[in-house]
């Protein structure tokens, strides 16, 4: 039996009532329409996201940008990208919220108010770049397992609050300490509060880094409902899964945390290169530390026609994890013949960097402008795709967009 | 001549008033009966036919189930039934894996994430998975697709 949607005077009543108010115009409304207030909330509203981002997934909310909405050089929510791997949280008491650090390696586990927090602790900004481990898996060959990221799985925003390491000097940690590892208020898919979606973390060395923020700001403004607010943890440079959202709870572990989504293949690598498909023993695996240097134009989004002799001015930014980059450029011609980009220094560590170009073509034609980015140790991004792994990480392939010269 | 072409006019707007309210009267006696009621159906050739609810996120259209956005084939139901309580269709319209692929995802899923034994839809959900949603050989890196092209002011 098909199942069918009425509107008659009666239903108008009770469905004006789940609304909390009279629906105006209520007879005109076509039959079958759910009303938006009743159907699956729309998520560009909910979270006040560019109409252009793609969702991938409504269940958890996985929804990325495209490359020419990244154009800011900080990244507004609007176009920042979301991956959870849970359910929001239903119910966020910002009056009552605190952190607690506990774990086998505190000396002195310690509950703070958020109000604690901002006043006990000198508050920091950095403009950190977060990118999703499996941002660019849709390319992988055979298909990678999971939400199948393009290439808008990155941000760099500026991010406002302590620093980890202060806390974990007013706390107190042992000399066994190891990682860290991050609890917070998501609930599973399945709605068993005994499950975490997710509980990643980082070593202590990374979490001792001035720039590893308890934030509880975005761009100056209290941290969107989807980015994890009221308080998050920002760890620049590594996959976005580290920077735990709607933190609660830090744990000090005098081993490598075991929480959900550190073990087996998620966000791991394998430990040596490996045929692609090939199987990989969960003991051949590696966690993923700092991300790989990679690059996005994000001027002119791609398809452009552009009158011949016009030179075209290009620009995007680039970034490498831990490293920075040191050299940016770009290619017409599939990466027979390159060209140097101008490329900005960061604003801060971890923050991705600027560059722009103008490109001038030859004859009319059909172009493919390729970027590449070096990184400070002479690593660069791969044209093809790098090596394949069970769960189609670390995609940083070259940026392509396709242009027209009439 | 005036009285004449008065009487004349009169006429002809009473017979445009007769027309126009015979058509509204019509227009909503069929509304009721096909659109507003929703259990209206017409009898053609002595069958009962269902309308087709333009709304009705049920539909099928090009052969994709409207709501779910799942490939209509045998199996469909079962997959809904099954896949979609826990986490959205798109997770799984957007994957790709052989029949292996998808048996490890749902031990995978039995073994971490509370699903429950499919029983005998098991093998009525890989096969439905493994036939609509498997493998495109993609190479190393693929052509640019979808370019949509605009003139760059």
């Amino acid at each position: 039996m098909k199942r069918r949607n009425f509107v008659g005077k009666a239903a108008l009543g009770t469905l004006g009532g789940l609304l909390g108010t009279e629906i105006v115009f209520g007879a005109h409304l076509p039959v079958g329409y759910e009303l938006l207030g009743l159907q699956e909330p729309d998520p560009f509203k909910m979270f006040h996201k560019h109409k252009e981002m793609v969702v991938l997934n409504d269940r958890p909310w996985n929804i990325e940008a495209q490359a020419h909405l990244l154009d800011d050089r900080t990244t507004p929510n609007a176009s920042m990208f979301i991956r959870n791997n849970g359910l929001v949280p239903e119910k966020i008491d910002v009056e009552n919220w605190s952190l607690t650090i506990d774990g086998e390696s505190v000396t002195r586990p310690k509950t703070y108010t958020l109000k604690e927090l901002k006043s006990n602790f000198t508050v920091y900004s950095y403009h950190l770049t977060l990118e999703c481990g499996g941002n660019g898996r849709s390319e992988f060959n055979p298909p990678a397992k999971g939400n199948q990221w393009t290439v808008g799985a990155v941000s760099c925003s500026e991010w406002t609050g302590v620093r980890l390491s202060d806390i974990l000097k007013d706390v107190g940690i042992k000399g066994d300490a190891v990682y860290i590892g991050y609890h917070a208020a998501d609930l599973h898919l399945s709605r068993n509060p005994d499950l975490e979606p997710i509980s990643r973390g980082v070593p202590i060395s990374k979490a001792m880094m001035e720039e590893t923020l308890v934030a509880f700001q975005m761009n100056g403004k209290d941290i969107p409902l989807a980015h994890g607010h009221p308080l998050r943890l920002v760890a620049g440079g590594w996959p976005a899964s580290v920077s735990g959202k709607w933190l609660t709870r830090i744990s000090v572990r005098n081993k490598e945390h075991d929480g959900e989504k550190m073990q087996g293949s998620s966000y791991r690598v394998p430990i040596f290169p490996v045929a692609p498909g090939e199987e990989v023993d969960s003991a051949d695996m590696k966690i993923i530390e700092s991300m790989p240097v990679k690059s996005l134009i994000t001027y002119p989004k791609s398809g452009a026609i552009i009158p011949l002799g016009k030179g075209l001015q290009i620009r995007g930014h680039a970034w490498a994890g831990e490293l920075e980059v040191s050299k940016m450029q770009y290619s017409i011609d599939f990466g027979a013949t390159w060209q140097t980009c101008t490329l900005e220094k960061p604003v801060n560590r971890l923050a991705w960097q600027h560059f722009n170009a103008t490109v001038k073509f030859p004859k009319k034609g059909y172009y493919e402008i390729w970027a590449k980015a070096v990184d400070s140790k002479g690593i660069s991004q791969p044209m093809l795709l790098p090596g394949w792994n069970p769960k189609g990480y670390l995609n940083n392939a070259c940026h392509r967009i396709a242009v027209k010269a009439v | 001549m005036e009285g004449k072409g008065t009487k004349g006019n009169t006429e002809q707007k009473q017979r445009w008033l007769i027309i126009v309210l015979l058509l509204l009267s019509t227009g909503t006696v069929l509304y009721f009966l096909l659109v507003h009621n929703p259990k209206s159906t017409l009898p053609v050739n002595g069958e009962i036919v269902p309308m087709v609810d333009l709304e009705d996120p049920e539909r099928i259209v090009d052969g994709v189930h409207v709501r779910t956005g799942f490939k209509v084939g045998e199996g469909m139901q079962e997959v809904i039934n099954n896949c979609t309580s826990c986490h959205s269709s798109k997770l799984v319209t957007q994957n790709r894996m052989d029949r292996e692929g998808w048996i490890n995802t749902i031990r995978w899923m039995q073994e971490t994430q509370n699903l429950w034994d499919l029983g005998p839809n098991e093998e009525i959900i890989v096969e439905y998975l493994s036939k609509h949603y498997s493998p495109v050989e993609k190479g190393r890196r693929e052509p640019l697709k979808n370019v949509e092209w605009y003139t760059l002011k």
